[in-house]
């Protein structure tokens, strides 16, 4: 066979029931990217014959003959492609995995498509971006600052470093290298929900060519572990193994098979037989305290750090400021409801994975698509009783997180399989496994109780929130502790009460998501909020004005904390609230809407804490290069988040220099130092802020020397124009490097940040919406975003961070609905059952942000990626209340769920 | 995704050039479906490419759409000006939950054949009065309506073997007057009710509902029937366990969907009747 690839012939054959996208990728070419797999998402999309195809769907001998053009090839010899460039300008990309295909789709678009672009991109899926910024692409818009003068890069719109790679479909993600003698790693999965595997037979799985090893609890560490991945080790029960013998859900792994293919990996799973022990097993979370409910992980105790394990509870809290009871019964009005808030899951592009291998030198390198590559260092090196120094875990480029990756979900595997073979190995999780066998939000019940008085003054806020965190505990204590903390100590009330539950269930494990509790309790209290000023008669802004903290309030969440490092650094949620509240309600279109669409609007606010509690560390080395550049180093990793552009500009800056001479290295255990990890938002703010202080140093050492070079006062230099200067003298850098190779020794400079103090940053979302109350149908016709994120370090970043928020959280609020039946089993796992937002489904957010300087952040800056989704829900729900009068206290708003109240109080 | 127990795929010419049928066996039409999900229980793909059936043919009482014609193809039909049904083809198109980078390489026969509720093609050829002719696997062709072909969610008249060989469409139903309406949970989002009704020049009006039940079902009027006519007929012949459930939308609200839909349909080819 022959195949035309890039202007390339190739005579590889392909294997019979091989689809083209991996066809492609075994030959190198891997700008072409795995989304879904499944035609869905559109990642993996090339020219045929200069058509766009979805290449995963394409049996690769059809191919034959025909001319392929990957993201690779698109720009010829020419370089860039224009719609590539466009994309550069747009910064149409965060994480860029879905990057290569939306170039080739959009590039394919005729002018009537382009008219069209919802239903034109419906088989594109961007999670990161919300769109906005790709549609800039296809209109030609540069939303990148042309250049910068040194010394000024931070609080300007630079374009991220990695860019040029992503549009090309050079950016190395987990899966974009070729290692010789690679193995591959499939794994059996759990059938039931519970169950004790009695016996295993691994003979006919060994019997299939090519298979290395068959791997089981029998050859497990039987160490106990978390999959979450925490600075300290406390914050998550040790309730799972490796490979356990009990299973605890539908799809937890059993085994994991190594072989020569995936073909034979696949097949040796199919014939490992396995016999089971089927154990009672508990899918309802209201079921999991009752008595008589079978019990999840009978054997374990506080010692596991479960609260009570014979109860299946995971975590709990119970704490109360003054007498709520007292409170509402004595208040002018009240207000009380139980909000359920559902399944929804992360869908990073990228699925977890990665590759291990033995070094020469005996180390153990795990490749892989983590927000953590440090913490899972020091999980390896535990779980596997190795030196620190024996393990190097690392990323390049990582296809999105949103929490998901603050685990362990396969590095573990990949560990086992290259010590138990000695042969590089690679695990990459299909689709499904990602839905069933991975990570989602906690679904929480929050059963909410509030009071105010005749002026509206919070008299009273009592939660009591039900979480469901699944088969494991990982995360479930932060989680909950976390969604009965910033959402309530945001109001002034003298009487609050919490209790909080994380049970035990026999389904997928709940984990690190977006916002971590937040959205699920806001929900409730900004529904409270509402309805009190509602029954009051004071609007909603004025409601949260009279009851939100100011600048030096106590912020206060029962039980007392132990913690008291969250600080004012800055505030900016008055600001936020103006914002919001002027965009509203200035003058718009009018929407030309059937007198069946029913209008209204919601708001809801939320604060934040700027880093994690209890220890968030980063650090950061800088030292001057031989060419007068800089070489950065920091361990935060890089997902989209647009923590590498950041870096740069806060060096840069404080190294009166141009981003360009920043090469930063990253997300590398092996470079030394530690970085507790990318979640929390914490890559800018802590890690940002090690930066900034290795900076810091760097700059005092270069005065330091030039000073001595002219014998003058070191007070009188500063750094200008990528120089020393004092007075009329001035030094080069490059000049500094000659005094470095004389004194024998780089200069450089190195910063750690310990995430304490922590500052609090805001986020007020607005919607206007039309309801209709014939068919449920629910469209949003003016969204309105306002961040109180301090200096902002990257305006064009930071929006794009606010607008991918605000579309992750549209989606799990109208759409994203992960369903399990009554057996524990996920009856969605794929894409084109679990509707996430397309271009289509997404509407333009305006975003503003606050004019604040925060005094903790890095250059005044503050963390803004995770929180903007966090108020998103509960103001949709406030605006379809505002609409059709009915609270509606479920998500996702869907027509069909809609339907059944509208229909019994408008009819026909 | 790559289906990794496919041994060998076959690559008939003729009809009598098809492999005898054997467990693990597979028609790859286009194969968007195929290759979207594990296949374990396959071993075989037939290719249905190198039969070479001309996709679209139009004779002097049908159009034949062949069942590997893609959707782009269908859709990029150039219709007579008399066929004022043209409309619908691209209508149904564009219901597909998939993208047109998707049309390019489905088929019209893969979607009939994977009988799904929200298959648009279903939708469109059943409302046009389709006719599925079937290569039947021991020799021989059968003949069934599309309304009948499709017996259920993901079931059908097909048996191991058997091969959809195209689906003729009345050109008498091609210039009848039409009406579309389709909603779904999402605005690009999978068909939870796709209706279209059609008006016969003696003035018959017929219904056809799909997506929001389980198969095609199709209502027939000898006179514009009332609003009242035309839901009372709704509510008695497709009864709540005919409505389709799943993830893309609740029964309930499928069937008053369907209603609300029907009465839409009703109207506007009402409106456009010679009065």
């Amino acid at each position: 066979m022959s195949f035309e690839i890039n202007g390339k012939p190739f005579a590889q054959e392909p294997r019979a029931g091989q689809c083209l996208r991996t066809f492609l990728r075994e030959l190198g070419h891997f700008g072409v990217k795995k989304g879904c797999d499944a035609g869905d998402c559109g990642a993996c999309t090339v020219l045929l014959d200069g058509e766009p195809v979805h290449s995963c769907l394409i049996p690769a001998f059809r191919a034959e003959g025909r001319a392929i053009t990957t993201i690779e090839g698109l720009g010829g010899d020419h370089g860039a492609h224009p719609m590539q460039q466009a994309f550069l300008d747009a910064q149409g990309f965060q994480c860029g995995f879905c990057t290569a295909g939306m170039i080739l789709t959009c590039a394919s678009l005729n002018q009537a498509q382009r008219t069209d672009l919802g239903a034109a991109l419906k088989g594109n899926i961007c999670r990161c971006t919300g769109y906005r910024s790709i549609e800039d692409a296809l209109l030609g818009k540069t939303n990148v600052e042309a250049s910068v003068e040194p010394g000024a890069a931070f609080g300007r719109s630079l374009p991220a470093p990695a860019g040029p790679d992503i549009v090309r479909g050079n950016a190395r993600y987990t899966f974009d290298t070729t290692i010789d003698g690679l193995l591959h790693v499939k794994l059996v999965r759990s059938p039931h929900a519970h169950a004790r595997i009695v016996a295993i037979d691994k003979s006919e799985a060994l019997k299939v060519p090519g298979v290395h090893a068959v791997l089981t609890h029998e050859d497990a560490p039987s160490m106990l572990i978390s999959t979450a991945r925490h600075e300290m080790d406390w914050m998550d029960p040790e309730d799972t193994r490796v490979l356990d013998d009990v299973v605890r859900f539908i799809g937890q792994r059993v085994a994991a098979i190594v072989a020569e293919s995936e073909a034979a990996a696949e097949e040796a799973c199919r014939r490992l037989k396995l016999d089971y022990e089927v154990l009672p097993a508990l899918i309802d979370p209201e079921q999991a305290m009752a008595p008589g409910a079978p019990v999840i992980h009978p054997d374990r105790t506080t010692a596991n750090r479960i609260a009570d394990a014979q109860r299946n509870l995971a975590a709990e809290t119970h704490g109360e400021f003054g007498d709520v009871a007292a409170a509402l019964a004595t208040s002018a009005v009240t207000y009380e409801a139980i909000f359920h808030s559902h399944r929804v899951q992360h869908a990073a592009l990228e699925t977890h994975g990665g590759l291990a291998w033995l070094d020469a030198s005996g180390v153990l390198n795990v490749r892989t698509s983590t927000q953590v590559p440090f913490l899972t260092r020091r999980a390896l090196s535990d779980i596997f009783k190795l030196p620190p120094d024996k393990v190097r875990v690392f990323c390049e480029r990582v296809g999105g997180g949103f929490g998901g990756k603050q685990e362990m979900f396969v590095e573990d595997i990949l560990a086992l399989a290259a010590l138990k073979t000695g042969r590089p190995v690679k695990l990459e999780l299909t689709r499904e496994e990602q839905f069933i066998a991975t990570s989602t939000r906690h679904p929480m019940r929050v059963h909410i109780k509030a009071g105010a008085d005749a002026d509206g003054k919070l008299t009273a806020l009592q939660l009591d929130v039900l979480s469901n965190t699944g088969a494991y505990g990982n995360h479930a204590g932060p989680v909950m502790f976390h969604s009965l903390s910033e959402s309530i100590a945001v109001y002034n009330c003298p009487n609050k009460r919490v209790d909080g539950y994380a049970v035990y269930t026999n389904t997928v494990p709940a984990g690190a998501f977006r916002g971590y509790g937040l959205p699920q309790t806001l929900i409730a209290i900004e529904a409270a909020i509402d309805e009190l000023g509602q029954q009051l008669g004071i609007d909603p802004y004025e409601m949260r004005r009279r009851n939100i903290v100011r600048d030096g309030d106590p912020m206060l969440s029962p039980p007392p904390s132990e913690l008291h490092d969250v600080l004012y650094g800055s505030y900016g949620l008055d600001q936020c609230l103006d914002l919001v509240e002027r965009a509203m309600q200035a003058d718009g279109p009018q929407p030309d809407l059937s007198p069946d669409w029913l209008l209204g609007d919601g708001v809801a606010l939320t604060m934040i804490d700027t880093a994690p509690p209890a220890g968030h560390l980063a650090d950061a080395t800088i030292a001057l290069r031989e060419d007068g550049g800089f070489d950065l180093t920091v361990g935060t990793a890089e997902f989209g988040n647009g923590t590498s552009t950041v870096h740069r500009q806060i060096a840069a800056t404080t190294l009166a220099t141009t981003v360009d001479r920043i090469r930063l290295r990253q997300s590398d255990t092996a470079h030394g130092g530690h970085d507790t990890g990318a979640y929390g938002s914490a890559g800018m703010f802590v890690a940002g802020k090690a930066t900034h202080a290795a900076s810091m140093q760097l700059a005092t050492e270069l005065k330091a020397a030039a000073a001595g070079a002219w014998l003058c006062d070191v007070g009188s230099c500063v750094l200008e124009d990528n120089a020393v200067v004092s007075g009329v003298r001035r030094m080069p850098f490059a000049e500094l490097v000659k005094l470095a190779r004389e004194r024998g020794q780089p200069f450089a400079g190195s910063g750690n940040s310990g995430g304490t103090p922590r500052s609090v940053g805001f986020n007020v979302q607005g919607l206007r919406i039309a309801v209709n109350k014939a068919t449920g149908e629910l469209r949003v016709l003016r969204s309105v975003h306002a961040a109180d994120a301090g200096i902002v370090a990257n305006p064009m970043q930071c929006r794009g961070q606010v607008e991918g928020g605000v579309a992750q959280a549209l989606g799990a609020a109208l759409y994203e609905e992960m369903v399990i039946d009554a057996t524990g089993r996920v009856t969605n796992p794929k894409f084109r059952d679990y509707h996430l937002p397309s271009f289509a489904d997404v509407p333009r957010t305006d975003v503003f942000f606050a004019e604040t300087s925060d005094t903790i952040g890095p250059l005044g800056a503050k963390s803004m990626s995770e929180s903007p989704y966090n108020p998103v829900a509960a103001a949709l729900g406030n605006a379809i209340a505002n609409a059709t009068g009915i609270r509606f206290t479920a998500p996702p708003f869907k027509p069909d769920r809609l339907f059944p109240a509208l229909h019994a109080k408008f009819g026909d | 995704m790559d289906l990794n127990t496919i041994t060998t795929v076959a690559r008939p010419q003729t009809r009598t050039q098809l492999p005898a049928w054997t467990a693990g066996d597979a028609w790859l039409a286009g194969g968007t479906w195929l290759f979207s999900e594990p296949q374990v229980h396959l071993k075989r793909l037939i290719d249905l490419t190198d039969l070479k059936w001309p996709a679209l043919t139009i004779t002097d009482n049908h159009l034949s759409i062949a069942a590997t014609c893609t959707v782009a193809q269908l859709d990029g039909l150039a219709c007579p000006s008399d066929w004022l049904a043209a409309p619908l083809i691209n209508q149904c198109c564009r219901a597909f939950l998939a993208s047109f980078k998707i049309w390019k390489t489905a088929t019209v026969g893969g979607n009939l054949c994977m009988s799904l509720p929200a298959g648009p093609m279903i939708s469109l050829t059943a409302a046009l009065g389709g006719v599925c002719t079937i290569w039947k696997a021991g020799g021989g062709e059968q003949r069934i309506p599309v309304v009948d072909f499709v017996t259920g969610n993901q079931r059908n008249r097909l048996t191991p073997g058997d091969l959809l060989r195209q689906i003729d469409i009345p050109i008498a139903a091609l210039k009848r007057r039409t009406a579309y309406r389709q909603i779904s949970l999402a605005p690009v989002g999978r068909s939870a009710a796709l209706l279209i009704g059609s008006l016969d020049a003696d003035g018959t009006l017929t219904l056809t509902v799909t997506a929001s039940t389980a198969r095609p079902i199709q209502l027939s009027f000898r006179r514009a029937p009332e609003a009242s006519v035309l839901r009372d007929a709704i509510v008695q012949q497709i009864t709540d366990d005919l409505y389709h459930t799943d993830i893309h939308g609740q029964p309930l609200w499928r069937k008053h969907m369907t209603l609300r839909l029907a009465e839409e349909v009703r109207r506007e080819l009402l409106e456009a009747m010679p009065s």
